[in-house]
């Protein structure tokens, strides 16, 4: 059993940021990981983000995983972390379990628990979506990204969203041709300045359109779209063939926090949040006590918030387990308005009416 | 038209661009961010109050010319890509126009490429003034060319010709 104040799960930018700012409150934190690498989503990002100077924008996400890995180090006296390890389950009496190595189990005993699991990929239906050659978009940027290995030399890309338009981006710097973006909505959902970036390579982008269906033997050898009309239903005839070996699934994510569930907290369907999501306080703590949120696992946002959400959760954490920062106030009061700034603008209008839904004063 | 295919009108463009006479007395950014995002590197970027956003990071960006000094800096610090650098005190013919440009191989100084518009359509050959790739740009070269005066408003892209 390994006894610990403050147990993180997941060590992307909110997790990350959690055990740093718990850490410096005083708190002896475990930071897990199931992957090999800190960073979380961050260490395939190689754009610059979008954001204020606080949320390091401008700085390309590769970069700012070093960052926070730089102010951990600086508390390394009040952290542990144990990589390649997955956290299993949560038993009533608070101890959560975890895999390290795939082979040997291992058993936490934290005070206060911070999920911080960011999210999965959605996916979608249509004929012969098993077709190797058909991705979703993280597994893409991790390939190319991470591995350095190009997925194949030409692309359809499903989904633009941020994600769709930035992934599209990265697979033309690594020199593979992306013949189209396609999206079902009838607007383009990312950035535009995202979209300008790509279109003027000139990858054409088709709003009101979907898959049809892929074709292939033994992999993908053409994708067929077809468009849709404002009732979202296909147009018959508006078929278009691309020869494709790359399909790239990107129509978003929902958050993954089966962890909570397990744990008892009380859950609500929340579409602006993308998904399933925690009831939680404005300290970021579910309805259990002592178990903490933030980052994608309790919303769909981004890196930015995911960071601010994690130095607040790990703050409030600690504080609740009786390990208070001397600036605590000031601190809170600054990573709230970071937040509200974040989400003030017209691209954060759905997130603050999901996050309304949810919050329990 | 922008929302949906990523092209901003051709009236768009125009009004991000400052006056013909302001081009004419030299370099000039011109940012083409037309929707509210949470986002402000530009202003921080600029030393010459010339980018202002103010206290809500969602609004966009407005320039003003006559601050501006055209020194480039913030070119490599829009995670959009959205600002340019366009000069017309060099020649009556041409005008000198700076990009950021982030794939390789990049182009050199001399070379001629393919100059675009804001669909990769192909314009007209451009030639490649100067590279500048310095550690502070951080992996966003600023590539600076020589367009026809009557492309300044369409041309927003290069392409290098095939090896
Ligand atoms: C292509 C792309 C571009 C993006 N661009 C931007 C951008 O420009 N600006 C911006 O602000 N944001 C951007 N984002 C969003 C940003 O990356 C995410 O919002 C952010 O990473 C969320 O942080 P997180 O810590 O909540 O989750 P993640 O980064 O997903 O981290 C979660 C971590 O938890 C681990 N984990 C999960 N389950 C377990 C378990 N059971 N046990 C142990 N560990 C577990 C995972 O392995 C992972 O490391 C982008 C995302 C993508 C995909």
């Amino acid at each position: 059993m390994i006894n610990t104040d403050i147990a993180i799960v997941g060590g992307g930018p909110a997790g990350l940021c959690a055990a740093i700012s718990a850490a410096e409150s005083g708190a002896k934190v475990t930071l897990i990981e199931r992957n090999d690498e800190l960073g979380g989503q961050l260490v395939k990002q190689t754009h610059m983000f979008f954001g204020s100077e606080k949320q390091y924008a401008s700085t390309r996400g590769i970069d700012i995983s070093d960052i926070l890995l730089e102010k951990l180090e600086g508390h390394k006296e009040n952290v542990t972390i144990m990589k390649n390890t997955t956290v299993l389950g949560r038993y009533e009496d608070g101890v959560i379990t975890g895999m390290i190595d795939e082979n040997k189990y291992l058993k936490f005993n934290p005070e206060a628990l911070i999920v911080a699991t960011g999210a999965t990929e959605k996916f979608l239906g249509f004929p012969n979506n098993d077709l190797p050659g058909i991705y979703g978009a993280g597994a893409v940027q991790t390939l190319m990204n991470v591995y350095g290995v190009k997925p194949g030399d030409k692309v359809l890309m499903v989904g633009a969203g941020n994600i769709g338009l930035i992934v599209s981006y990265q697979l033309m710097q690594a020199g593979v041709k992306v013949e189209a973006i396609i999206d079902a909505a009838p607007n383009i959902g990312g950035y535009l300045v995202h979209a300008s970036k790509i279109r003027r390579m000139g990858v054409p982008i088709y709003t009101g359109h979907t898959v049809k269906e892929a074709i292939g033997s033994d992999h993908l050898e053409k994708a067929v779209i077809w468009q849709l009309d404002d009732k979202w239903q296909p147009i018959e005839g508006s078929e278009k063939e691309y020869d494709v070996d790359v399909m790239c699934v990107s129509v978003g994510l929902s958050p993954l926090n089966e962890l909570l569930v397990m744990a008892g907290c009380e859950m609500e369907y929340v579409p602006e949040l993308s998904g399933n999501v925690p009831l939680r306080n404005e300290d970021y703590e579910t309805t259990v006590e002592n178990i903490f949120v933030a980052g994608d696992s309790c919303g769909v946002e981004e890196a930015s918030s995911a960071m601010v959400e994690g130095y607040l959760a790990g703050l409030t954490a600690a504080a609740k387990i009786g390990k208070i920062h001397p600036q605590y106030e000031e601190k809170k009061a600054d990573y709230i308005k970071q937040l509200d700034d974040l989400r003030s603008g017209p691209v954060g209008k759905h997130i603050r009416s999901g996050i309304d839904k949810i919050v329990r004063r | 038209m922008l929302e949906k295919t990523g092209v901003p009108t051709k009236e768009q463009v125009m009004n991000e661009f400052p006056d013909i006479s302001r081009i004419n007395e030299g370099p000039v950014v011109v940012i083409e961010c037309f929707k509210e995002i949470p986002c402000n590197p530009c202003t921080i970027a600029c030393k010459f109050d010339a980018i202002h956003i103010g206290e809500d990071i969602n609004k966009r960006p407005e320039v003003t010319e006559d601050n501006c000094i055209g020194c480039s800096v913030c070119l490599s610090k829009c995670p959009g890509l959205a600002i340019m650098l366009v000069d017309g005190s060099k020649s009556e013919e041409y005008v000198h126009m700076t990009i950021p440009y982030e794939f390789y191989p990049l182009p050199e100084e001399g070379d001629i490429v393919e100059g675009l518009d804001r669909e990769g359509e192909f314009l007209e050959k451009v030639k490649v003034l100067k590279v500048t790739n310095p550690k502070s740009y951080d992996r966003t070269p600023l590539v600076k060319l020589e367009v026809s005066r009557k492309y300044m408003y369409d041309f927003r892209n290069i392409r290098l010709e095939e090896m």
